[in-house]
């Protein structure tokens, strides 16, 4: 187990297609709201295409409708995507010792939520071509939706368009759900986060702490107190079977 | 609003400030982590991450905070019976569209 490795381009490609149609929707929808605010539909696509994140774009094309500074970008990108950090850790840990430098580098561009989910559900390690294909459709699906958006959002009735809005919390569902089965440790992984999070979203003073600090400060309670009630083993699984 | 340095500068901004989060780390960490508490919480990552991204804002993420439920309410069961993102995903979709139109006509 330890040598093995999942390198295979075409199964990549075919883990990616999911993440792919899902990405369709969500950058649908952010490719309807950015012309709707009177943002350039070709700079709508090219920052899809440069950032390949979706609740930093969101925030950063309020942010350029309302006129903030630069320095105002940066933090609020940075807090926003601190999240990405804690998932290149992992990935680190699940990545080939074959990938060199420059392989990590363009990979780590491709390392979105999902991206991330789906690499790191694999039981063996990942290398380099896995990651590729991985990425390419997910990457793809995110721009051409952001075009379409952009470009012919406007001809669909508003009530499809928020029926969009659920698509990426669907697939989050789908990543967290399966694995909840199978460990008891997890669902009180995912209980534990969402009951933080909802601490922090409707308690005064609380409330206002900025939403990705927030998520940081819920995922590493929340993953600390997993580890301790119940460490993995070096396969990579939650040690003790459970009922 | 016409196409600017402005928006160029910012642009480039997000791009580069989003992608040094993703590649510091990638990129230092070579050796494999030995100690087994971080080795579990970066197991548990994921879980966590993705739990509170999702709850509450997926409440404020359609027109209205009952078609938003019932779409969580099937994203979960279908999930449930591991049926792919793709699907898990459609059937939010699809039981939110319905929801709301049903909540328009009656």
């Amino acid at each position: 187990m330890e040598n093995s490795c999942q390198n295979s381009f075409k199964k990549g490609v075919i883990d990616g297609l999911p993440i792919g149609l899902g990405y369709l929707s969500v950058s649908f929808a952010f490719g309807i709201k950015a012309v709707q605010q009177g943002f350039p539909a070709p700079l709508a696509v090219l920052m899809s295409m440069t950032n390949l994140t979706s609740a930093g774009q969101f925030a950063g094309l309020d942010l350029i409708i309302a006129g903030g500074s630069f320095v105002e970008m940066a933090l609020t990108q940075f807090i926003i995507n601190l999240r990405y950090a804690l998932m290149s850790i992992s990935l680190s840990q699940k990545l080939s010792e074959k990938v060199t430098l420059i392989q990590r580098m363009l990979i780590a561009f491709g390392n979105t939520d999902e991206v991330f989910a789906v690499a790191v559900s694999n039981r063996e390690k990942v290398g380099k071509k896995y990651m590729y294909g991985l990425i390419l459709l997910p990457y793809i699906g995110w721009s051409l939706g952001t075009l379409t958006g952009a470009v012919a959002g406007n001809i669909l009735p508003e009530s499809l368009i928020t029926a969009l809005g659920i698509a990426i919390y669907g697939m989050f569902v789908a990543i967290v759900v399966p694995p909840m089965k199978k460990s008891r440790t997890v669902a009180i992984v995912v209980a534990i986060a969402i009951a933080l999070n909802c601490i922090f979203k409707y308690t005064p003073y609380l409330s206002q702490v900025s939403s990705g600090f927030v998520i940081i400060i819920c995922a590493v309670a929340a993953a600390a107190i997993g580890a301790l009630i119940q460490p993995i083993n070096d396969v990579g699984a939650p040690e003790r079977t459970e009922e | 609003m016409k196409i600017s340095s402005y928006i160029i500068i910012n642009l480039a901004v997000m791009a580069l400030v989003t992608y040094l989060i993703r590649a510091v780390a990638l990129i230092l960490i070579r050796k494999k982590i030995e100690n087994k508490f971080i080795k579990s919480f970066l197991y548990y990552i994921p879980y966590a991450v993705l739990a509170a991204m999702t709850i509450p804002a997926i409440f404020t993420s359609t027109g209205s905070v009952y078609s938003a439920v019932l779409g969580l309410v099937v994203a979960v069961v279908v999930a449930f019976f591991e049926r792919g993102l793709v699907t898990v995903a459609l059937s939010a979709c699809v039981t939110v569209f319905v929801t709301e139109f049903l909540m328009k006509i009656m």
